[in-house]
């Protein structure tokens, strides 16, 4: 089967952002999008990850409304912020904001300017979430600031042919201290497609944690880039859960630009059916005396893909840098598969990396043993999975988010976590 | 208890029981000797539904029921057990709580509401001090990092908070050091009663001087071709197999 060349559908129905950016990211962006085709298979980058179907849909990204919610609130935190098809939704939305922190609707900030550093050139999905921008938030933490409570934003997509080109900022100024939840899920519809991009600084001595789920539909695709610049000392973790979804992307890329930092990349996807979820991730370290650990887990089912592709770059100077990488898989089907790539690029000598992958299926003499006990097949299965998380759950600190998790994997899957 | 009659069965399309025949009865204990290679282990499997054993002819009547015809988790539920010659280690699944699951689903299937909490963790206190098993191991992963010993305590634990009718103890003794094979032996003994029975597959006597059982069975070439008392069992230890071999042209 020959992929055909697709470019993204301009069409009359989408409306361009009515967000003040920079004029010129506009005009690039447009341009963009214009001449380069979706991303297919010749694209090392994109080798497994078919999105070139994007191009036959007619998109459009108008409003939606959701009367309730609730189901989509992942912790009870006086700070939601809601958006359907990445437009901000004020009924849901808390009023309240923590002190020592500023937090702007973008489409509510008159006619400042909201300046992006995301590349534009060759990134088409960056291009059209900049010219297309719906809506997101600018979040500036104040210096010193401790957040007793986690902020939450929650994205919603509902309806059919609906693309939410969704953005969030966050400044974490120096020494804060702050804990961020997102939560993007499918009320209905099909082929919709949430594009969303995050920028986010983490200033000197600053700790930052993103616990994020990522629970959409079958029927729903899902991009997302995330850049992470740290500062020296900073301390930088995201949890990322995909438990459902067509065919998500996520690209997350860490600049580590300061020393005596640490970061934290933990994920965990469940597929089954015909789902794709691809994982992309970059750590680069720039400067000395820095910590980097990965670890990345899935369970396939059916005819489900997934990619796993961490690159860690140590640069020339980039002495004394501890860099861990791990991804591990279990294949619950003879149809499901993985692509599984850790890589690392070192050019300083002093330095401790390691990295690797395994792929296999639930250990037949553990369900045996189990099943003499007296557990029934599916109960031991289920133990053998759950124990597999279970260092990938128990990265959550939140008590709230765990609980969440396990509700939604035994909705889907009937596990019981 | 169990009646087993004619028993064969095939793995990988090689005959490994030709015929054995075998009937215990509540409050008995059956020991069950033999060279390497006999079956031993593998009459363990099969006992125990292991799925890669092809049981080509016989039958096992279980307490009334067609054992061949029930799943493994049912063999356990009707009141089976196998303590493991070599126990599996899990990482990430805690010994009591994956007890609790399998205590549960039993309850269930007889009808019973869940075991509650209090009374769970008294079962556990109470049946980890008959085999001695520090509180700490039994609420750490099954098997993970424990000691030989350890892990053949954890096996007749298991066996004392499922309470079953018949168990089967594949070569317990394998791996313990005398004062590690007291404690196993003692707990096999306290669980003891006139209404259960125990089968110990062992290739050594030195377990039997503990366990005592009521009768001893030899098993070679897939059936068993002799059965005795105790006595038989010193037979075997002082004058090997060879001369059972003579008398059955093996």
């Amino acid at each position: 089967m020959t992929e055909q060349k697709n470019n993204f559908n301009l069409n009359s129905l989408l409306k361009e952002t009515a967000i003040n950016i920079n004029k010129e990211d506009k005009k690039n962006a447009i341009s963009v999008i214009k001449n380069t085709p979706l991303p297919n298979s010749k694209i090392e980058n994109w080798k497994y990850t078919r999105v070139s179907k994007l191009g036959n849909i007619n998109f459009e990204n108008n409003k939606a409304n959701i009367d309730n919610i609730s189901r989509y609130i992942i912790d009870d935190t006086k700070y939601s912020f809601i958006f359907i098809n990445g437009h901000f939704s004020n009924i849901h939305s808390s009023k309240k904001i923590p002190v020592g922190v500023e937090i702007k609707v973008l489409s509510k900030k008159n006619n400042e300017f909201v300046n992006s550093s995301l590349k534009i050139k060759g990134e088409i999905f960056n291009a059209i979430n900049t010219f297309y921008l719906n809506d997101g938030l600018l979040i500036d933490i104040k210096p010193g600031t401790k957040l007793e409570k986690p902020i939450q934003i929650i994205h919603i997509l509902k309806g059919d042919n609906i693309i939410s080109n969704f953005k969030v900022i966050i400044n974490a100024g120096e020494s804060s201290n702050s804990s961020f939840i997102q939560g993007f899920f499918c009320d209905s519809g099909n082929n919709n497609f949430c594009n969303s991009t995050s920028e986010i600084q983490v200033a000197k001595n600053a700790k930052l944690n993103i616990d994020k789920i990522q629970s959409e539909s079958e029927q729903s695709f899902h991009i997302n880039t995330e850049q992470v610049k740290q500062e020296q000392e900073s301390i930088f973790k995201i949890n990322t859960f995909t438990l459902n979804g067509r065919i998500v992307r996520n690209n997350l890329n860490i600049h580590v630009n300061g020393q005596n930092c640490e970061t934290h990349l933990n994920g965990a996807y469940v597929l089954k059916n015909n789902q794709h979820v691809d994982n992309h991730s970059i750590v680069d370290h720039k400067v000395e005396n820095c910590i980097s650990h990965e670890l990345y887990k899935g369970v396939m089912d059916d005819n489900s893909t997934a990619v796993f592709n961490g690159k860690v770059f140590v640069r020339k100077n980039a002495q004394k840098i501890n860099a861990f990488q791990s991804n591990k898989n279990i294949l619950l089907s003879d149809n499901a598969s993985i692509n599984s790539k850790p890589e690392l690029e070192i050019y300083a000598d002093d330095v401790k990396c390691s990295h690797g992958s395994t792929i296999g299926e639930l250990d037949q003499n553990s369900i045996f043993y189990l099943k003499t006990r007296g557990l029934s097949d599916k109960s031991a299965r289920n133990i053998l999975i759950s124990a597999f998380f279970q260092d990938v759950i128990n990265n959550i600190e939140n008590q709230n988010i765990k609980g969440y998790i396990s509700q939604l994997l035994n909705d889907r899957f009937e596990w019981n976590f | 208890m169990i009646e087993i009659k004619n028993l064969h069965a095939k793995i990988e399309g090689k005959e490994i029981l030709k015929g054995l025949s075998l009937n215990v009865n509540k409050g008995e204990i059956h020991a069950i000797m033999g060279p390497n290679g006999s079956g031993k282990s593998t009459f363990a499997s099969i006992l125990a539904g292991k799925e890669e054993y092809d049981v080509t002819n016989g039958s096992i009547v279980f307490c009334g029921e067609d054992l061949l015809e029930l799943s493994t988790e049912e063999r356990a539920w009707a009141g089976l057990f196998l303590a493991f010659q070599y126990p599996i280690e899990i990482p990430g699944v805690s010994n009591i709580n994956f007890l609790k699951t399998a205590i549960n689903e039993k309850r269930e299937k007889n009808g019973h509401e869940p075991i509650t909490a209090k009374d769970y963790m008294n079962l556990v206190r109470e049946k980890s001090k008959l085999v001695e098993l520090n509180a700490k191991l039994t609420s750490r992963s099954v098997n993970e990092g424990f000691s030989g010993g350890e892990k053949k305590r954890n096996e007749i634990f298991q066996m004392a908070m499922l309470n079953p009718k018949l168990s089967i103890l594949d070569e317990t003794d394998s791996g313990l050091d005398i004062d590690a094979l007291r404690i196993v032996a003692n707990g096999v003994n306290k669980l003891k009663n006139e209404n259960n029975a125990t089968i110990v597959i062992t290739h050594y006597q030195r377990l039997l001087d503990y366990i005592v059982p009521d009768f001893v069975h030899v098993l070679m070439d897939g059936r068993i071709v002799k059965s005795g008392d105790k006595d038989l069992a010193l037979k075997l230890e002082k004058n090997g197999y060879d001369w059972i071999k003579k008398e059955n042209d093996i």
